[in-house]
């Protein structure tokens, strides 16, 4: 449980999906990947996300299906834990502790093992099971480098040495020859004696006859012109499907070079294939963050799309007004809109509209500036591309949201708006508004003000944008611009000095220096604060100005990354950078003392943060974290392999499902602060009744079958008679529970149990795995049982 | 070493002509080639793949089908429509046989060795019987529509796949009828081509039949129900030969991008008896079309246009890793098509149907070692001699004086004589050649030019004198009763006193021609000689064999030479012995006489007697000695084998004074330049 008021750091979402291959369900209804710390179970059909196994403590590093079971799954972590979860209900039923590292997880069909792969320095194999122990040598770290046979465990074993075995012979002394026919995956066909290897020189090799030394065989298939990523048997093995940084899915039809099919436009190289067991679907996992689901003949039916992680966020963390999405750097030349509630993105906006040709060492133009104006109803982007020193291109791209289409359409193309780099740009989003204004700030020197205005001809009506003024300060590189809330006022920072300009006649109204470095972050006070401007300096200063007094107000020492005002708040938050990591520090500005200190908050670099405003304002009374009552706050940190967005706040994602499936009252105990009543407060009406509303507004593939939803539907609407039903569902519950422990008993009889979960709780998940044959019995049994007491 | 002036001659434009046919035969591990002018090549695998026969092509002999049949009986087919049996003793054709069915494109001899079927334009199937004599038409069988390209016999011996133009027959052997008739796709890559060829069949013992077509399919039928198993499409372009294992377990097809892919049998699982074919090896060791190709237990063997035989051993045959386990490419002949007079310094070269007369060019610039000199004078093309008929020429002489040049063909045997008037050259044809001199396999010059030595196809030598204009028979020698060899090889001592000729299988005889008779045998080796040379003075004999090993045999001892017996018990350096080609020219320093000159196609080498022979650890491919290395160290790692591996391909090699050599070579991409170009395909990045 956790403690009830601490504000926690929480990784929520942005996790990469194609850390390693998704897997499917046994009957294709349901893939499951991994994200961060948590198995994603998504539908194949509707690409939505029906659960979030969460429990893991570190990353997780693989899945399976329980081959004993299919409704049940196996996940493995970096935390040393191998966790069995039901993932029709999302419950986790038992946790191993194995207490190494593990990077990869396989179950065998034929023997009851679970195989898991450790690697500690001595990267050694270890299967954990009840007597069988085996500890192999040398393995590679990926799991692409391990694929299991068909074969008993003998034959795997066999296998195992073996490709090892071969792995190394094959390349060490072919890397002599030729440098570049490393393995990067391996597959075994599911019924032959065939081994598909994937080489760095975009080979595949079929191996054949590999039990013998010599006699030893391979078929070559070639088409990849780049290393071989991964590749999969379907499941009946007549065909094998490769893929690579070509973003082509390439399926070899009876293993056969010339006999051979593709998908070609897959959009980014595909990392992993994986085949459902029914054959009836493939997926793949690109580096885009993306899950697309393949149909058996070729055809893409779905895309399951996560935060798109570009090694380079130039753009920074913005919030659509209109759909409230995260908005930043996606694939080469797009802006993604992301959907935090959801965890996915919602669209991606094409700004450079230009093929992306994927080659190494090409300068590519790249989005370096965007910007919301005016609630969302323009947005501007800047583009660069800089391939010498004194040769750069520049373009601004001004987007008009279109309401019929609901999109942003490009209204305005400013080639060159400045000599050199834009290094700010900004809106002026004061109510009254007569008509739309934006700022650039430039390393030339110069800021200029653009404006929306007529552009009508005798064609057609339009609007268009114009350079209504260029200001600059003593020839000084401007590096920040600002407007104040009402939009009165303009703050640019032209290196140490700021300058406030106003806004009606682009009069220089006032500086203010410090000489302490560089400005890095400039913004203006809001509300009751709006008097304030408060700047950070790159030498590790923070000053608040009075804009009445034209004087300083205070100043700190705080080496501030990262600045952003709260929209709805007074609030700012700043992170500091320190050697032993970031900071959060949340301020108003009319006061020096930190409203909130959070030490710590992560180890590495934070690049960017952005508050989210709260669809339902949450109440929470202590000071302290009064200031999340309206918005969250979500940063990036500079992390190469993972991105996570974090937010500090707990707040797990709680679909109707969760809710009906009786989670409710587990849910409210984690929920912090506040207790139950005052959130049942906020709930609008028709959540008075959860099982109507959460019937209503369930979507139907997600929800349990009819028989099950009705009990409780009609106990809902029976408030009178609560207490009568209340003492008879309990004794069902009992005698369920009874049933369903014996047979998992029969079904695994592991003794470790370590999970912290109280008993009650698993046992009102296991009633809801019920078949409904199992729960047809039960209800001709509640019926005898009924008879008989009115017998009595 | 020593410095030699090295003429390097690049105008000996000879192309071989492309493979048709290859046939291996398993008991004797020999493997039959023929060319697409009719040559027929025999080459010894155990030997190390030396090519110890040939049978001299005919224009209008093009062959289109080779086999071997029971008891090393060799058959060949062609477009003339005659069926031929080579005389492998006698080196020369047996007997011609017509079939009357037009041109024929394909024979197959049966499993047991005694019937020979042939397929012919007409559509006929016409099995012959294999007499001990000769062969003897037994019947047709059903007469198809077109022609039949391809015949396989059941290993049983009941059946007989027959590949034609857009289907495969299965004939009944008993009562010639046909049984099934399996229809080929014409579809080529989606698109409809005018006529599906089956360039190939096989007939499996299980029943399966394989077929190779010219839209790159290789098919497998069931020929109980006549129906498709499986197909795999290989390649773009026609596949243009199969040839399976006498196990069965794997098979090798050739297409005509060049590629020649392996199929294995492979077993489904491990412990299942299931098993299906697998293509699994590529190999891209030809450019043009691979027309033919065979499997011996050991290799793949390819032959095409190209004119390359490629010998691909399967490394998980070879049981040992040793020479046999390398690769091997054969392009040239080995034999001589060069000879040289030293005295007027003219180059004689051999090819189909011509000799070439060339004047080696001079220089007067001298230079360091190294350097390349500027002509003062061009090479002068003398004179071109065609052949008259439409035979090819077996072999051909020019007099080290340059006054006679004598060639050979099968039927005919041609003696000439040059006059020089200055720059000007007549030629005199020597008429009235006696009837026994009428087709030589090795003719040969003695050192003064008085006496031409020429060895018949009956293995007879003859000795005949040689005056102004005319010329005397002084001699026959008869071969050894009870042999039929014939001799190939000859070399007469500088003094004219011996004459040495070597068959292809047994001993060297060493005549004397003093007294016109046997003078000794030197004892026969398991290794065909490869060539021959009697040095002066000291008349020793020295031999050198496929198997590498050179020989040094004294005549007048009658025995092997000291220090041929020293190097026979230390051993060559195996260096030395993994060579590929054999030497096939051997000559003497005329002043130092402790100096052996050989050459094959990569190498050119002196063995120096004087020095101390190389051991196993010492570097046997020295270079160039370096000139600012002290004489001690010189002397310590100088051994008796200096090699030089600057010429190659190296045709012809031989001293022409003291300070001059000549090489000939044949740079292998001059010949690709003058083959047709071969199939385009599109390459990945160009």
């Amino acid at each position: 449980m956790v403690e009830e008021d601490s504000v926690r750091v929480v990784r929520c979402g942005g996790s990469e999906l194609n850390f390693r291959r998704a897997v499917f369900s046994a009957d294709s209804k349901y893939i499951f990947c991994v994200s961060g710390d948590f198995v994603k179970v998504h539908s194949t059909a509707t690409e939505e996300c029906v659960h979030i196994l969460q429990g893991h403590r570190n990353l997780v590093t693989g899945i399976q299906l329980n081959p004993n079971n299919h409704l049940q799954l196996y996940s493995c972590s970096f935390d040393g834990t191998i966790k069995l979860w039901d993932y029709i209900d999302g419950i986790l039923i038992k946790t191993f502790i194995v207490g190494h590292k593990l990077h990869a997880l396989f179950t065998l069909a034929y023997v009851f093992q679970l195989v898991s792969v450790k690697l500690p320095k001595s990267s050694s194999q270890e299967i954990e099971a009840k007597e069988l122990s085996f500890v192999l040598d040398y393995i590679n770290q990926s799991p692409k480098c391990i694929a299991f046979g068909n074969e008993v465990k003998f034959a795997l074993v066999f296998y195992f040495v073996y490709k090892i075995s071969l792995q190394f012979t094959l390349s060490s002394s072919k890397n002599k020859k030729h440098a570049k026919n490393n393995f990067t995956c391996v597959a075994c066909h599911p019924k032959e004696d065939c081994i598909a290897t994937g080489h760095k020189d975009g080979k595949i090799r079929l191996w054949r006859n590999f039990d013998d030394d010599k006699k030893y065989t391979y078929t070559c298939l070639h088409w990849h012109h780049d290393l071989v990523m991964d590749l999969a048997f379907s499941v009946t093995g007549t065909s094998l499907l490769s893929g690579g940084r070509e973003s082509v899915l390439v399926e070899w039809r009876d293993a056969t070079e010339k006999n051979k099919e593709f998908l070609p436009r897959l959009g980014a190289t595909i990392e992993h294939i994986s085949v459902s067991p029914a054959g009836d679907l493939f997926c793949t996992s690109h580096s885009d963050n993306k899950i697309i689901i393949i149909h058996r003949n070729l055809e893409a039916s779905a895309v399951i799309q996560g935060l798109v992680k570009d090694s380079n966020i130039f753009t920074g963390l913005m919030i659509d007004p209109r759909t409230k999405a995260l908005v930043l750097n996606g694939k080469p030349g797009h802006l993604q809109f992301y959907s935090l509630q959801h965890d996915k993105q919602l669209y991606n906006l094409d700004i450079i509209q230009q093929e992306y040709i994927n080659d190494y060492g090409l300068i590519q133009i790249e989005l370096t500036k965007a910007a919301f104006g005016c609630y969302g109803n323009w947005l501007a982007t800047v583009e660069q591309r800089q391939e010498k020193e004194t040769e750069l291109e520049l373009q601004m791209k001004l987007w008009m949201y279109n309401k019929k289409t609901q999109g942003f359409v490009l209204n305005t193309k400013v080639n060159m708006p400045h000599e050199d780099h834009i290094t700010a740009l900004c809106f002026c989003n004061a109510e009254k508004l007569e008509n739309p204004t934006l700022v650039t700030a430039s390393k030339d020197g110069h800021f200029k003000v653009w404006i929306l205005t007529d552009d009508s001809d005798i064609y057609k009506k339009a609007v268009g944008w114009t350079c209504d003024f260029v200001g600059s300060y003593h020839k000084y590189q401007a590096t920040n611009c600002c407007f104040s809330e009402d939009g009165s006022l303009l703050a640019v920072g032209f290196e140490e000095i700021v300058t406030i300009w106003d806004s009606e006649t682009w009069e220089l109204k006032c500086t203010f220096c410090q000489r302490a470095g560089n400005i890095r972050h400039l913004c203006f006070g809001r509300l009751t604060c709006s008097k304030y401007l408060l700047g950070a300096t790159e030498n590790g200063i923070l000053c608040c100005w009075n804009l009445l007094s034209c004087a300083l107000e205070w100043s700190a020492k705080l080496n501030v990354r990262v600045m952003e005002p709260d929209p709805h708040s007074e609030n700012i938050a700043a992170i500091s950078q320190s050697s032993v990591g970031s900071d959060l520090f949340v301020f108003k500005p009319s006061e020096p003392r930190p409203l909130y200190i959070q030490k710590n908050i992560s180890r590495e670099e934070v690049q960017w943060g952005v508050f989210v405003p709260r669809d339902v304002p949450e109440s929470f009374t202590s000071e302290a974290y009064q200031w999340l009552n309206r918005s969250q706050f979500y940063f990036l940190t500079k992390s190469q392999v993972t991105i996570p967005l974090q937010k500090a706040e707990e707040s797990l994602p709680t679909t109707p499902f969760y809710f009906i499936l009786g989670k409710h009252r587990e849910q409210q105990d984690e929920k912090i602060n506040e207790a139950l009543e005052s959130e049942l407060v906020q709930l609008p009406l028709t959540e008075n009744i959860p099982a109507i509303s959460e019937l209503l507004h369930t979507p139907a593939h997600v929800l349990p079958s009819a028989a099950f939803l009705c009990s409780k539907f009609v106990n809902s609407l029976l408030l009178s008679k609560e207490t009568k039903s209340c003492e008879e569902i309990p004794e069902d519950v009992d005698m369920e529970e009874e049933k369903e422990s014996d047979d998992s008993d029969v079904e695994n009889d592991f003794t470790e149990k370590t999970q912290d979960t109280n008993d009650t709780d698993l046992g009102e998940d296991i009633i809801h795995q019920l078949s409904k044959s199992e729960e047809k019995e039960l209800r001709k049994f509640r019926k005898v049982d009924y008879s008989w007491i009115t017998v009595l | 070493m020593g410095e030699f002036k090295v003429h390097r001659v690049r105008f000996f434009n000879y192309v071989p002509s492309g493979i048709r046919c290859v046939a291996y035969n398993n008991q004797s591990n020999r493997l039959a080639v023929s060319r697409t002018d009719g040559t027929v090549e025999i080459y010894n695998l155990s030997a190390n793949y030396f090519q110890e026969k040939f049978f001299p092509g005919h224009e209008s002999r093009a062959t289109e089908a080779l086999c071997w049949a029971k008891g090393q009986r060799l058959f060949s087919a062609g477009l003339n429509g005659e069926i031929i049996e080579y005389d492998l003793q006698a080196l020369n054709i047996k007997y011609a046989v017509d079939a009357f069915g037009g041109p024929i494109w394909s024979m197959a001899v049966s499993p047991h060795g005694s019937q020979l079927l042939v397929g012919c334009e007409d559509g006929s199937v016409k099995l012959f019987q294999i007499t001990p004599e000769k062969i003897q038409f037994e019947r047709n069988f059903d007469r198809q529509k077109s022609r039949i390209l391809s015949l396989s016999w059941h290993p049983s011996g009941t059946h007989v796949a027959a590949g034609s133009i857009d289907y495969i027959s299965v004939f009944d052997v008993k009562s010639g009828s046909a049984v099934h008739k399996m229809l080929v796709d014409r579809q080529y890559m989606g698109v409809s081509k005018r006529k599906c060829i089956i360039w190939g069949v096989a007939f499996l013992s299980d029943g399966t039949v394989i077929s190779v077509d010219s839209a790159g399919k290789v098919q497998f039928w069931d020929s109980a129900t006549g129906t498709l198993v499986k197909n795999h499409l290989i390649a773009n372009a026609d596949v243009q030969s199969i040839a399976v294992s006498d196990q069965e377990d794997s098979f090798v097809v050739g297409t005509a991008e060049g590629t020649v892919f392996h199929f294995q049998l492979v077993s489904v699982t491990s412990n299942s008896s299931e098993k299906q074919w697998v293509r699994t090896k590529p190999f891209q060791h030809h450019t043009h079309d691979v027309r033919a190709v065979a499997h011996s237990p050991t290799a793949l063997i390819s032959g095409g246009t190209d004119t390359h035989l490629v010998i691909r051993p399967l490394m998980e045959k070879v049981e040992v890793k040793n020479y046999d386990a390398a690769l091997r490419k054969i392009t040239f002949p080995h034999r001589r098509l060069i000879s040289c007079s030293k005295k007027r310094q003219l180059l004689l070269f051999q090819f189909a149907h011509h000799l070439e007369v060339w004047r080696l060019g001079s220089t007067v610039a001298t230079g360091k070692n190294g350097d390349t000199l500027p002509l003062s004078k061009n090479a002068d093309h003398l004179l071109h001699l065609k052949t008259k008929g439409p035979e090819n020429i077996i072999c051909s002489c020019i007099s080290p004086c340059g006054s006679w040049i004598a060639y050979s063909t099968t039927s005919r045997f041609f003696l000439y004589r040059l006059n020089y008037e200055r720059d000007n050259i007549s030629l005199q044809r020597v008429s009235k050649m006696p009837a026994f001199l009428r087709s030589a396999l090795q003719i040969l010059f003695s050192e003064d030019s008085t006496k031409l030595f020429v060895a018949s196809n009956q293995g007879s030598l003859h000795v005949i004198r040689l005056m102004e204009g005319s010329f005397k028979h002084l001699h026959t020698f008869q071969p050894q009763s009870g042999t039929v060899e014939s001799m190939c090889l000859l070399a007469v001592s500088p003094d004219g006193n011996w004459l040495a000729a070597s068959g292809t299988s047994a001993g060297v005889h060493v005549y004397n021609i003093k007294h016109l008779k046997l003078h000794c045998t030197v004892p026969s080796y398991n290794f065909p000689v490869t060539a021959l040379a009697i040095a002066p003075n000291t008349n020793n004999l020295v031999i050198a064999h496929s198997d590498q090993q050179v020989f040094e045999y004294s005549i007048p001892d009658k025995q092997y030479t000291e220090w041929s017996r020293t190097i026979q018990k230390q051993g060559f350096h195996y260096l030395w012995l993994q060579r590929d080609t054999p030497i096939t020219h051997i000559s003497f320093h005329p002043k130092r006489p402790m100096h052996i000159l050989l050459h094959d196609a990569y190498m050119f080498c002196i063995i120096d007697k004087s020095l101390p022979l190389p051991n196993d650890k010492t570097l046997l491919y020295n270079p160039l000695p370096p000139t600012n290395e002290s004489d001690v160290i010189r002397r310590r790692t100088a051994h008796a084998f200096k090699i030089s591996k600057i010429y190659k391909p190296l045709l012809f090699m031989d001293l022409l004074d003291e300070r001059t050599l000549v090489a000939v070579e044949r740079p292998l991409d001059d010949i690709i330049a003058q083959l047709p170009p071969p199939i385009k395909k599109k390459k990945f990045g160009t």
